[in-house]
């Protein structure tokens, strides 16, 4: 155990943009743990280090403009040094200032010192800074504050070595006894003063960022940038995150495939194989699409762009009652809904995050896109409009912005109704264009798949696991005069599946679905892909390896009456279906985890289902008539 | 507040203008206080969004973009004109 005197805690605060986190991560490097802190949704960052024989823990707060906290992440800033949040006995503050904006810092410093806790004054961007022209004298601004100031660059660690030497023992880093100030104006007049003194030669603007800003920020050029941006992030999913994702569902089943050969068969061999394994499969793929979104996200926010695109679409998102944050949480659940709740949390509103998480599941997710598929190949027929444009190439299309317009729609709703109240005032720092470091963004990404796997992951796990069963028992005994595929529609049909599928009828009836159809949303809330190989099971689609033509074919047949397996307007009645029915036992398991409670995900589900019942119903009527 | 009154929202009149207070004492304006526009400040307009969209100013060595709805707490002085 270790003596309490050689652990020394550490809190490190600074505005967002300041270099915090890439100076958390020189000094931490890998080792960081990710929590909670209590009653928010707000991560928890505790990295460690050894300087010389003592055992140094450095908490990494949200970035804050002021202890006068307007957003939840501010909250736990100020809350947290304020010691409101319990736990901590800060030996020391780490205070992280942007030396190129020293002047906006010095002021929410100056407020913290009043805390009297020892503090230590690090300048980042020291580089940038000079290259600027400024000039900081800071010897001086040692002495006028009366506390430790280390220069840094964070990503070249430069500088990180002496700022070690100063953990060792923080009595030494002198609190100097500032004035407490009755208003704003007055501190800030006293850090004006003193940043004064120490501005030997003025900084001046960054002359690349303006001449980057005069394309992207331009009216035309800018807009034209931004849409190449949003096709970024499409193209990113299908062709960066769909092969792998395709490769660990190979590796998946090849896994459980060999479990089931290898091991003696029966019920634990095929809970293992098909219940867990399969289990573990459906978390596995999302790891792909989490790491590709999230690795474009901090990218773009950590070169600066991110602010920019905020700048460009908030206008627009105006409109829903939103702000331009919410926009690239919106587009990334186009790819799939579960990064883009998790990316929610650069939203500072509270109400603004909600409304984006409540609708963002309406947006086409890209595990859709196979049942629109076999859906549209199997009922929309393959005519040719005009040019280019077919009947089932529009149909998705009005599909996909079905769903997107309906998310704006719902989000303005909520935002009027549910959600309404004082909005959080607009303040969107743009950054100076800068390289990201590469160390930062791999570390970033890591933890959102940490906190993806640890807390969604168990949800979705032990979902599909009671799924599976539902799908697999009571068990049907394997008739040998029947083929294989004829077993397993037996199989589904006794299951108790096919009961809750048989027992929702009186709700799904009015939609147009049948029994059949049911086990196909059940099996689908497992994972929205499962949806086709439920349904290939219950129809006794041959060719079990090309579920996918297969099933579009048995469709799209017609038996001896003329009638198909699924009508013209029950077709249509299910697609409108799966535009809102939140179908999606993972994002329910985020959602749950980003708001901290059951109350939202079990909410989302009944809008979501009323909304998706009622849109069914009108579109059954009218395909009907 | 006389309507002689320039704010921020009036910016693209003027390109650089000085802060002479911001308005009111709700969570907007003390966070633009936070934010820097304390008497004084020299502020310059960058741009602006189209169709009424935020402002994108300069103060304090930094940018920052706001809303109309906040722009109009902060009371300026031009100091030129475009």
């Amino acid at each position: 155990m270790l003596e309490p005197k050689s652990l020394l805690n550490y809190a490190l605060v600074g505005s967002p943009n300041s270099g915090k986190t890439t100076l958390f991560n020189a000094l931490t490097g890998m080792r960081a743990k990710t929590g909670n802190y209590p009653g928010v949704t707000v991560d928890r960052r505790v990295g460690s280090l050894e300087v010389d024989g003592h055992c140094v823990q450095i908490t990494d707060l949200p970035g804050s403009y002021s202890l006068q906290a307007i957003s939840e992440e501010e909250q736990v800033t100020s809350g947290y040094l304020r010691g409101e949040l319990g736990d901590n006995n800060l030996d020391g503050i780490i205070f992280v200032a942007d030396a190129t904006s020293l002047s906006r810092s010095l002021p929410f410093l100056l407020s913290i010192l009043n805390l009297n806790i020892p503090i230590i004054l690090v300048c980042t961007m020291i580089d940038e800074c000079k290259a600027r022209g400024g000039d900081i004298d800071f010897f001086r601004l040692k002495a006028e504050l009366g506390i430790p100031v280390v220069g840094v660059v964070g990503n070249k660690g430069l500088g990180i070595t002496d700022l070690k030497q100063f953990f060792i023992d923080p009595h030494s880093w002198k609190t100097t006894s500032v004035p407490s100030f009755d208003s704003i104006e007055k501190r800030f007049e006293w850090a004006d003063k003193i940043f004064n003194k120490v501005l030997r030669h003025p900084i001046s603007e960054s002359n690349l960022t303006r001449q980057i800003d005069r394309i992207l920020l331009h009216p035309v050029l800018g807009l034209i940038v931004f849409l190449a941006f949003i096709s970024i992030f499409f193209q990113s999913i299908f062709t960066w995150a769909a092969p792998a994702m395709d490769l660990f569902s190979e590796w998946v089943s090849q896994f459980a495939n060999y479990c089931a050969t290898a091991l003696p068969p029966g019920f634990w061999t095929n809970l293992l194989c098909d219940g867990i394994i399969r289990g573990v499969g459906a978390v596995l793929v999302f790891v792909p699409q989490i790491a590709v979104l999230f690795t474009l996200i901090f990218f773009f926010e950590a070169s600066g762009y991110m602010a920019r695109a905020a700048f460009v679409i908030d206008r627009l998102m105006g409109w829903a009652g939103l702000e331009g944050r919410c926009f690239i949480s919106l587009l990334s659940s186009y790819a799939c809904a579960v990064p883009g709740i998790m990316a929610t949390r650069s939203i500072p509103s509270p109400r603004d995050r909600l409304a984006t998480i409540l609708v963002a599941p309406f947006t086409t997710c890209s595990a859709r896109l196979p049942v629109y598929a076999v859906l549209i190949s199997a009922f929309i027929p393959d005519a040719t409009l005009w040019g280019p444009f077919t009947l089932q190439g529009l149909t998705l299309m009005a599909l996909y912005l079905l769903g997107g317009v309906s998310a704006i729609v719902f989000a303005a709703i909520f935002k009027h109704g549910l959600l309404r109240g004082a909005s959080l005032p607009f303040f969107l720092e743009l950054p100076p264009y800068r390289f990201p470091s590469f160390k930062t963004i791999v570390v970033q990404v890591v933890d959102r798949l940490k906190v993806f796997v640890k807390d969604a992951g168990s949800v979705i796990l032990v979902g599909s696991i009671v799924l599976w069963l539902l799908l697999n028992f009571p068990h049907h005994e394997y008739n040998d005069t029947l083929t294989k595929t004829q077993n397993k529609q037996q199989q589904i049909e006794q299951s108790y599946a096919a009961d809750l599928g048989h027992s929702l009828e009186p709700i799904f009836d009015p939609l147009g679905f049948d029994w059949k159809i049911n086990i196909g949303i059940i099996g689908s809330f497992a994972a929205r892909e499962l949806m086709i190989s439920t349904m290939a099971q219950v129809y006794a689609v041959e060719k079990d390896d090309d579920n996918f033509v297969g099933f579009a074919k048995v469709l799209s047949q017609e038996d001896e009456n003329g009638v198909r397996p699924i009508s013209f307007a029950s077709a249509m009645s299910l697609l409108v279906f799966f535009v809102y029915a939140l179908l999606c036992l993972s994002t329910v398991a985020v959602v749950k985890r980003e708001t901290n409670s059951w109350r939202w995900p079990i909410f989302m589900l009944t809008y979501m289902f009323a909304v998706a019942w009622v849109a069914s119903f009108i579109t059954y009527r009218l395909a009907l008539a | 507040m006389s309507s002689s009154q320039k704010t921020l929202a009036d910016l693209p009149e003027v390109i650089v203008a000085k802060v002479l207070k911001v308005i009111g004492d709700g969570s907007a304006s003390e966070r633009l206080r936070e934010m820097g526009f304390t008497p004084n400040t020299t502020v310059y307009f960058e741009r602006q969004a189209p169709f009424g969209g935020p402002i994108i100013v300069s103060l304090r060595n930094y940018q920052l973009s706001l809303r109309p709805s906040e722009a109009k707490l902060v009371v300026i002085e031009g100091l030129s004109g475009a």
